[in-house]
């Protein structure tokens, strides 16, 4: 079965000449066709339109041939792009290719495929969809986390070789813990939001989920780039990751932040977490206990910061020119507060009116203002902590896996789960999770997952000790 | 100390050009008075004097090159919208 395989290794039998790129599209289409249903991983997928392109595909390319899945608010030409609502469910169409996209084809990649998430990636669970359920791969019951959790579910299930998600709080890392494969965010403005649906626009990062870290390492190389169509973008110089990979880390300093280590933790998530440390340790790394003072407000901070950006950025469905219109509007105003509250799901609607609430006269610097001070304390200690380590380590989640449907009617409770997270989003950082091991929960083996956070631009660091540990 | 927070979700939901059931204004009412609780940790919290942070990373005044580029055609602008009159996109009346 070619779906379970590597970048990496479906690559060298590209070159090889043992497999075509056809071959690949077809497995993969016969997995989704038999298993989809049970998983609900993908929303869509058109195997004509991905046969045609690996017909063509340019496999001297460095992905020259292999279907990369992408979560369905990226968007890819002449595709549909749901974002997980019913307000682009019904007759939107992507016209254009996302500059992550773009950057993928320039390496000889197709895009096949479109993944579930939560609607416009609020949520970690991924029940937030209008669309369908997606189920964890390792335990039907539960959720595979979110947002990207059809990414998540896909790659760790064998439905996809790899896949793109985002991540605005956790989006990528959170379901790649829960479902046991490795996702990262790189440093925010590696990778081009051009194309991207925005949720908020100063914490949305695209990065990969893959079954490898040596894959995630690849992926990166093509994905990052300056694109001038996104004011953020950062014009730096993308090296090559996959140099990061195999070197040592004796003399490496890790970090454990103390104020992470705390309660709340699951504590089979903590028993593997602490077998990471001292594995990590043997392999000649210096553990650190460091201090992140200002921990307890990242969460609250989100909070305000990430609904206020989404009150604003998801304005633009009016109505008027794509998505969801009413039937029943009689004036201008009924159609656009009918055309949304048909459109937007409970989540999204809870999201917008929090977010209009702290923006609005009278509260924005009581709530706004302080979540954005609060967003430099919290940055700062990320500054002075790389003064003394190299990267810094916690569990991705506090939990693995819950059951579908158990966190349903206590949207705080839910909100809580993304502490780890949060901050690294605030504060712009690289942050990678990597499968740590399994608790035992009602008979079923939950993956648990290891997040490493580096300094800005330093995915290669985080990389290389993910691969040190991987490889452990 | 909790704060009860005198939300009043019809002008919000106004504002965020949402409609809603009594039903639902009833529970978000509720829902968001239990999140913002949460949220005043940070309006409790000294935050001394701290400079507000927009982006994680600070790039500023960023323009785009002023010159004409390839856009879409009409047709691929159009090929979305849910409804249209001829070359263009019909929506309700706004004048009277």
């Amino acid at each position: 079965m070619l779906s379970s395989s590597t970048i990496t290794t479906l690559r060298q039998q590209i070159v090889a000449g043992e497999i075509t790129p056809q071959d690949i599209v077809l497995d993969l289409a016969k997995e989704i066709e038999s298993r989809n249903t049970t998983l609900g991983a993908y929303l869509s997928w058109d195997i004509d339109a991905a046969l045609a392109e690996a017909a063509k595909a340019d496999t001297s390319g460095p992905l020259g041939g292999i279907p990369i899945a992408i979560k369905d608010n990226i968007n890819v030409t002449g595709q549909p792009c749901t974002c997980g609502s019913r307000i682009l469910s019904e007759n939107y169409t992507a016209p254009y290719d996302a500059g992550a996209i773009q950057r993928l084809r320039a390496a000889g990649a197709i895009p096949f495929g479109r993944l579930n998430m939560d609607e416009f990636a609020m949520g970690s669970s991924t029940e937030n969809s209008a669309l369908g359920v997606t189920r964890n791969p390792r335990d039907l019951e539960r959720v595979p986390g979110g947002s990207s959790g059809g990414s998540a579910s896909a790659v760790a299930g064998d439905l996809a070789i790899a896949a793109l998600g985002s991540d605005t709080g956790g989006s990528i890392r959170q379901p790649a813990a829960l479902c046991g494969c490795v996702g990262i965010k790189p440093t925010y403005g590696r990778i081009s939001r051009y194309g991207l649906v925005a949720f908020a626009s100063s914490l949305d990062q695209i990065g990969p989920l893959t079954k490898t870290v040596a894959d995630s390492a690849l992926l990166l190389n093509h994905l990052c780039g300056h694109d001038s169509r996104d004011s953020t973008s950062l014009n730096v110089e993308t090296p090559d990751f996959t140099a990061a990979l195999g070197q040592d880390i004796k003399g490496l300093r890790i970090g454990l932040p103390k104020e992470y280590y705390i309660n709340g933790i699951h504590p089979g998530v903590s028993v593997s977490v602490q077998a990471a440390i001292r594995r990590l340790e043997s392999l000649g790394a210096i553990i650190e206990e460091i201090s992140l003072p200002h921990t307890e407000l990242g969460v609250a901070t989100y909070y305000v910061l990430a609904p206020a950006e989404a009150s604003a950025n998801l304005a633009r469905f009016d109505g008027v020119r794509y998505g969801h219109r009413t039937a029943s509007a009689t004036d201008l105003m009924e159609h656009y507060t009918r055309s949304r509250s048909e459109g937007f799901g409970p989540e999204v609607k809870r999201r917008i009116l929090l977010g209009t609430y702290v923006l609005s006269s009278g509260y924005y610097d009581a709530y706004y203002i302080r979540a954005q001070k609060a967003r430099t304390l919290i940055r700062d200690d990320f500054t002075e902590a790389f003064k003394k380590v190299d990267v810094i380590l916690s569990p991705t989640s506090p939990s693995p896996a819950h059951k579908l449907g158990e966190m349903k009617d206590n949207p705080l409770a839910a909100y809580l789960e993304d502490v780890f997270t949060i901050p690294v989003n605030l504060a712009g950082l690289p942050g990678i999770s990597v499968p740590c091991g399994t608790v035992e929960v009602e008979g079923k083996a939950l993956p648990v997952g290891l997040q490493i956070v580096g300094k800005a631009l330093d995915e290669a660091t985080v990389l290389r000790v993910a691969h040190a540990f991987e490889q452990s | 100390m909790p704060v009860a927070h005198q939300i009043d979700i019809h002008h919000v939901a106004k504002l965020a050009r949402l409609s809603l059931t009594e039903e639902e204004a009833a529970r978000y009412a509720v829902q968001l008075d239990g999140i913002l609780t949460y949220i005043d940790t940070l309006t409790q919290h000294d935050l001394g004097a701290a400079e507000p942070t927009a982006h994680a990373m600070p790039v500023y005044d960023v323009l785009r090159v002023d010159e004409s580029r390839p856009g879409f055609t009409q047709e691929q602008a159009l090929a979305n919208a849910p409804k249209r009159s001829g070359d263009q996109i019909q929506i309700p009346k706004v004048i009277e």
